[in-house]
């Protein structure tokens, strides 16, 4: 209930249009960035890891092929990488669009 | 010190590490009992969530999996540290921001429907129930071996202990032992894995030591390995597939899915302090995983290549080359002792012949050399990590260690899953559904009447697991891919699903994932009752019963988003209310009800 009246408070004293085209300008963007890092993700699994890992696998990476590396290792890294960037750029986000917390 | 002694001595403090700290911060009321409280930091958050999530599957059972089937194993790493992505951009922010104890409340509020709750716990529970059936795979296999009795005795034991640890704690008290079990766990997986590179490869970093060359020659450490299993006959092992390509697709997608669609998991979501933190909280227990699954592909090649240059001594073919049964290592004798790991003397030489007798060409030229047979009957894929730091002859400690992280994984997940049963039950069914008007005190007292119960049946199962303790997991994995996973995104990302929409769409995924793996394993896993045997012949399109989850997904998006078309548009308010989790401005502190 709570959240409830927070929001009418917050429609009577911003302009609603400005506050509608925020969370629809907001709602864009995240999904562009979750659509290109999504895409980066079943890159690094999916496709070096086992579609075309025996392609990849013809570049060895010290004893492996490349693309046995990207299914036991390389994959975990980049899936780290991801969240990371994804925290930091919806952080950001959200100031920017005046959503964010507190 | 003996290895027994030690290993006492190892189980018993770390037990009395996690009793001590359960009991300092054991529950007091519902709202400790279900989520810790308000403001655990996103750091320790993510190092209890990783330990919650590393179960006897990851630590026991994987490197195993690893060990034998090579890159083929490859899904269990891709699938179950890819499903954080899915977790931390699709899911977690967003039940933040929504801010309830459990899954299917959210599911409920949703799909503005008590069917819908009804069905989501369902799910839920045949999910966290099938789950809980791997770990006493592994508690099993863990208790045997470290009290040397049988597999069976080992896991009554094994039972009564999670039955005392969980039903004592609740979440507050588990988030903090968790947080002591992650680091006994890492600890004992990374140690011998150092060890064991170091001595192979002459690299103390286990994940550069599977790049290195053997310490004793220019060799690559992966392409000695691949020569060693294939010349007895075994698939190489850098490029053995799981199936098909197709199968190894769908496993690492349903593993990914079902990692997002977990209760047990989502849950730690909730207790964040902050919309932010749950984003930045996903990648922190990633990060504390990635730790093992990363050492984990290094720990199963290693383990292989030991294994077989135990057994297998010199070239391949020479009589006084196999070692001989009397003179075999005290691992194996141990082994032996827990019924997983079988000898028989087919040809009667008084040594151990272990090669691929399913290989045909391979099996005609043992035959010249006297060999009758795999004589290795029984080596279970559950064994290898425990067995591995003995095989390669580490220090006692080290041994004792690995036995005590193996029982701490096992544990920290049982109790968190028998938690998420226990909530479900209590909370969403009885309180939420049957009987709204019942105390808090009687609540817990359903909780803790709700764990028992699954431990019981968890326990009767675990004697006759369907398959190795990360199988059946991925079972479990399936069934959440295919029911919870797709409800909970179309609820955030798409406003037109509506409740109708969103029954029939987890009813039909859940269904086709059940009869597809009861069909080929079995009703309800009984032996002998599958109608159409576990054989790669029937598999639709070659995608075996574990794999099948993300079809049953994919059936269940398509269902859900054909029925919302053609029945009424969810109400106004519910639209609000999905426009409203997608900004966190405006959260709730963490959870106070």
């Amino acid at each position: 209930m709570r959240e409830f009246y927070a929001c009418h408070f917050r429609l009577e004293i911003w302009p609603l249009g400005e506050l509608i085209m925020n969370k629809n300008e907001y709602w864009k963007e995240n999904l562009r960035l979750v659509s290109i890092l999504l895409a980066i993700w079943f890159a690094v699994s999916f496709l070096f890891g086992i579609i075309l890992v025996e392609e990849l696998n013809m570049i060895r990476v010290g004893g492996v092929g490349l693309g046995f590396w990207f299914a036991q290792q390389g994959s975990i890294y980049t899936f780290l990488v991801l969240i990371f960037v994804y925290t930091k750029k919806m952080n950001a986000l959200d100031r920017k669009h005046n959503v964010h917390e507190d | 010190m003996d290895l027994t002694t030690l290993t006492y001595t190892f189980v018993g403090a770390t037990f009395a590490l996690y009793i001590g700290i359960a009991f300092w911060a054991r529950a007091s009321t519902t709202g400790e009992f279900y989520v810790a409280g308000k403001g655990i930091h996103p750091v320790a958050n993510g190092m209890a969530t990783a330990a919650d999530w590393m179960s006897a599957a990851s630590f026991i059972s994987m490197a195993g999996l690893i060990a034998f089937n090579g890159y083929g194993a490859s899904v269990f790493l891709m699938g179950w540290t890819g499903g954080y992505v899915l977790l931390a951009l699709l899911l977690a922010p967003y039940l933040r921001k929504f801010g309830k104890f459990t899954v299917p409340e959210f599911i409920g509020e949703r799909y503005y429907s008590r069917t819908a709750r009804i069905v989501a716990v369902v799910c839920l529970i045949l999910a966290s129930i099938t789950y809980v059936i791997g770990q006493m795979k592994g508690i099993g296999v863990a208790f045997s071996r470290f009290l040397e009795t049988d597999y069976d005795t080992g896991l009554y034991i094994g039972m009564g202990i999670v039955f005392i640890y969980s039903v004592m704690g609740g979440m507050k008290g588990i988030t903090y032992t968790q947080i002591a079990q992650y680091c006994v766990l890492i600890f004992a997986y990374t140690v011998p894995a150092v060890f064991i590179s170091l001595n192979i490869t002459g690299n103390p970093i286990p994940q550069l030591g599977i790049l290195s060359t053997m310490a004793d020659g220019n060799t690559y450490m992966m392409d000695k390995l691949n020569l060693v299993v294939s010349e007895l006959g075994f698939n190489e092992y850098t490029t053995q597939i799981l199936g098909s390509k197709l199968n190894m697709f769908a496993y690492t997608l349903t593993l990914m899915i079902g990692t997002a669609g977990l209760p047990h998991v989502i849950i730690r979501f909730f207790t964040v302090p902050k919309v932010k933190d749950a984003r930045s909280t996903a990648g922190w227990a990633l990060v504390f995983i990635a730790i093992l699954y990363t050492t984990a592909p290094a720990v199963g090649s290693m383990a292989r290549l030991n294994l077989m240059n135990t057994i297998q001594t010199g070239p391949v073919g020479e009589v006084t080359a196999n070692i001989e049964y009397e003179k075999r290592p005290s691992w194996f004798k141990n082994w032996e002792q827990t019924g997983l790991l079988k000898f028989e003397d087919k040809n009667g030489d008084g040594r151990i012949q272990y090669y691929n007798d399913k290989n045909e060409d391979f099996a005609a030229k043992a035959e010249s050399y006297g060999w009758k047979g795999n004589e290795m009957v029984k080596v279970d894929r559950d064994i290898m990590v425990l067995a591995n730091p003995e095989i390669a002859q580490l220090p006692n400690w080290v041994i004792a260690l690995v036995v005590a992280g193996g029982l701490a994984a096992a544990l920290s997940t049982a109790a968190g899953l028998l938690l998420a049963i226990a909530s479900s039950i209590s909370h969403d069914l009885l309180k939420g559904i049957f009987k709204p008007d019942i105390t808090e005190s009687q609540e817990l007292m359903a909780g803790r009447v709700a764990m028992a119960g699954a431990i019981a049946m968890a326990g009767y199962f675990g004697l006759h697991p369907p398959d190795f303790a990360a199988g059946t997991v991925a079972i479990a994995f399936g069934l959440a891919a295919s029911s919870i996973f797709p409800a909970l995104m179309m609820g955030i990302f798409n406003k037109k699903v509506n409740r109708t929409g969103a029954i029939a769409g987890m009813i039909t995924g859940i269904s086709i994932t059940m009869l597809y793996v009861f069909q080929h394993k079995g009703i309800m896993f009984i032996p002998g009752t599958s109608f159409l045997g576990d054989m790669p012949a029937n598999w639709f399109f070659t995608i075996s019963p574990n794999a099948f989850g993300c079809v049953g997904a994919l059936a269940n998006f398509a269902v859900a988003i054909g029925v919302s078309k053609v029945t009424a548009a969810p109400p106004e308010h519910i639209q609000h209310l999905v426009e409203d989790i997608r900004v966190p401005s405006g959260a709730n502190a963490a959870v106070e009800h």
